[in-house]
């Protein structure tokens, strides 16, 4: 082990918490999605790619940054969209295992059309003064970026508590992740309310993926690939449905990661299997996560 | 059995082997690895089938247990000199070095190993159900291929093994295939074969029967690692180099494909399926190359093949979810009347 001074340490920590931030920002879409239809979404990696992508064109058409954004986010939430309506909605009733395939073939579509469409090679992300220059406090230098992650993200997330808490969008949403029949009787128009679902989950992995993209600025088509698993656990450890839970997985993934490197730099090597063996210790001793429900099952 | 199918059986098993001894001497090299990665594909399948859809258990840690068999096998198999050559960075660790087994007890050890490996995951990963079983088997073959990524002295670490020697061919193969398919019959119309099915239509009515549920996960779970282990050794040995990226999720998801395709639960689905898509995937190979449409030249993309293969996957599962075969399986009799154009007759042999 080796030393390290109280700088480095803080340097770290504020590295780990962004990381955690966007871990957390991408975990949302799929704890929503889990809560609601009780499925992986695994195409939400590649979704949280494409958004990247959206940017990256809108920048390179000459686009600013405050125009690209917003745009971005509202393609990526219509592609989420787009994904429930084509690959899950036809699925409502099938047997489960139907629906994970359909999800493994969706997110295996996106990846490869945009390497198709795209090409493979990656592509250097846009840079953008106002959040990539470096701030230096006391010895430690710091991106801007990595104060702004952490406070985007609690922004959204007190929003979204806010949606899905007090306004009738939220309180259908809720209904329905309890029992889609029962919703449908009170007058819940089901799908639309899981459409709208999709769409908020896409345009949280939206702003992860901007972010993720300024962060560390270069794109491909697989990129979505390993963060995308990695938010997944993150929603497992936190407890899967819990929207704070997710937030807390997130976190404990992305200081994890950064502290096993830092402190064990002979391990790295291993930090892509680190997130894997806490989410199968998480699974065998707290299978519902920390914030989860505990779910009976009915015969 | 009636007396006719066992002839027929045997026939068609003369009429195999003949084949296989034309094509082992007059095809060319490519035609011959097509019909090896069949077989191969085959053997993958049925014991991914064995897991998935047999027993109901979704696990995606295929690619995992073939990583296990491959090494292990190319690793005693690799000549002394290869070694030396391959190892450059640092040298292989020490029993290793010396060591050169030859072909079949090699595979056979990949396959063992393979499945002590498949009954370590098991035990503990097999508690869980659905899709959290999924992600776990998936995580395990991540760890695997991370912990093959960074054991430079025994796998080479990321640079891979190369000069493997080609000891798969077709007798190999397609003997390993028929010898899969032989076992998984007389598995899965065994006492332990319908309590896999017991287990996959309801695991609460399963267990209120008196079947051990662990018991027979793990044990569906062990038996199909060892399959994917042996199939995993003749891949390598096949291609004659690996390297941990060969064993990414992309290669679950085309012996997934295979099953879904065939059938989730149907051995005849998945050998036709395996047949069908390897071929296919050799037969697309110009959809990544460059299309000229006349007005707008589609320039060729490593991937185009890819994306009309998820395309399928899905249209299957949307549309199609039986697959080829559904459950159902090849007999003699309905082969007969298809052939015959007869109409089957009614249950008790009244016309």
């Amino acid at each position: 082990m080796i030393k390290m001074t109280l700088d480095m340490f803080l340097q770290h920590l504020t590295n780990g918490i962004s990381l955690g931030s966007l871990y957390a920002l991408i975990a949302i879409g799929y704890t929503m999605v889990y809560g609601i239809l009780r499925l992986i979404n695994f195409a939400h990696g590649d979704i949280f790619m494409m958004a990247t992508y959206f940017t990256f064109f809108g920048v390179l058409f000459g686009g600013k940054w405050y125009i690209v954004f917003p745009i971005t986010i509202i393609l990526t939430a219509l592609l989420g969209m787009l994904v429930e309506i084509s690959a899950y909605r036809n699925l409502r009733d099938a047997p489960k295992i139907s629906i994970l395939i359909s999800a493994i073939g969706a997110s295996f579509l996106i990846e490869n059309l945009a390497i198709v469409i795209f090409g493979g090679r990656p592509k250097a992300f846009p840079t953008i003064p106002l959040f990539t220059s470096v701030v230096h406090i006391r010895n430690i230098s710091i991106q801007r970026l990595t104060f702004i992650i952490p406070v985007v993200t609690v922004i959204l997330l007190l929003s979204l508590l806010f949606l899905i808490n007090k306004t009738k969008t939220g309180m259908a949403m809720r209904a329905v992740s309890k029992d889609h029949e029962t919703a449908r009787l009170m007058g819940i128009n089901v799908d639309r309310t899981i459409s709208i679902t999709f769409g908020i989950g896409s345009a949280l992995a939206a702003v992860g993926g901007i972010m993720w993209g300024l962060k560390f600025p270069q794109i491909q088509p697989l990129m979505g690939v390993m963060p995308g698993l990695k938010c997944f656990i993150a929603a497992v450890i936190g407890g899967i449905g819990s929207i704070s839970g997710a937030v807390i997985g997130g976190f404990i993934l992305g200081i994890g990661e950064i502290m096993l490197v830092a402190l064990l730099p002979s391990l790295t090597g291993y930090r892509d299997a680190f997130a894997f063996i806490l989410l199968i210790a998480i699974l065998l001793l707290k299978p519902t996560g920390i914030m989860g429900e505990k779910i009976s099952e009915k015969v | 059995m009636k007396k006719r199918d066992y002839y027929l059986t045997a026939i068609s098993l003369i009429l195999l082997i003949g084949f296989i001894f034309y094509a082992d001497n007059n095809m060319d090299a490519y035609m011959v690895r097509i019909l090896n990665l069949c077989a191969i594909y085959t053997i993958l399948g049925l014991s991914m089938n064995l897991i998935n859809g047999f027993t109901g258990l979704f696990s995606l840690g295929h690619a995992g247990f073939m990583s296990v068999g491959a090494y292990v096998t190319a690793i005693l198999t690799l000549s002394v000199n290869a070694k030396v050559q391959n190892f450059f960075l640092k040298p292989i660790a020490a029993p290793l070095s010396n060591v050169v087994w030859p072909f079949f007890p090699a595979l056979l050890l990949g396959g063992a190993l393979t499945a002590l490996v498949g009954f370590l995951i098991g035990a503990p990963a097999l508690r869980l159900k659905g899709d959290y079983l999924a992600i776990a088997t998936l995580g395990f073959a991540e760890i695997i291929r991370v912990i093959f990524t960074n054991t430079q002295t025994i796998t080479n670490g990321a640079l891979g093994l190369k000069g493997i020697p080609a000891y798969t061919n077709l007798w190999w193969s397609f003997g390993i295939a028929i010898f899969t398919i032989v076992t998984m019959i007389l598995l899965i119309n065994s006492s332990y074969g319908r309590a896999f099915k017991a287990i996959r239509e309801d695991e609460i009515a399963a267990e209120s029967m008196g079947i051990d549920l662990f018991k027979h996960k793990v044990l569906s779970f062990t038996i199909g690692a060892f399959f994917a282990g042996i199939g995993g050794g003749l891949l390598g040995n096949l291609l004659g180099t690996i390297d941990p990226l060969m064993f990414r999720f992309t290669l679950t998801f085309n012996i997934l494909l295979i099953i879904v395709l065939g059938g989730i639960g149907s051995i005849t689905g998945t050998v036709i399926s395996a047949f069908v898509v390897t071929i296919a995937q050799e037969a697309l190979r110009f959809l990544d190359q460059s299309i000229n449409l006349g007005f707008v030249v589609i320039p060729g993309v490593a991937g185009m093949r890819m994306v009309v293969f998820s395309i399928l996957l899905m249209l299957v599962v949307l549309f199609y979810r039986h697959g080829l075969m559904g459950t159902n399986e090849f007999s003699w009799d309905k082969f007969l009347n298809v052939i015959s154009m007869k109409k089957p007759l009614l249950k008790g042999g009244r016309k």
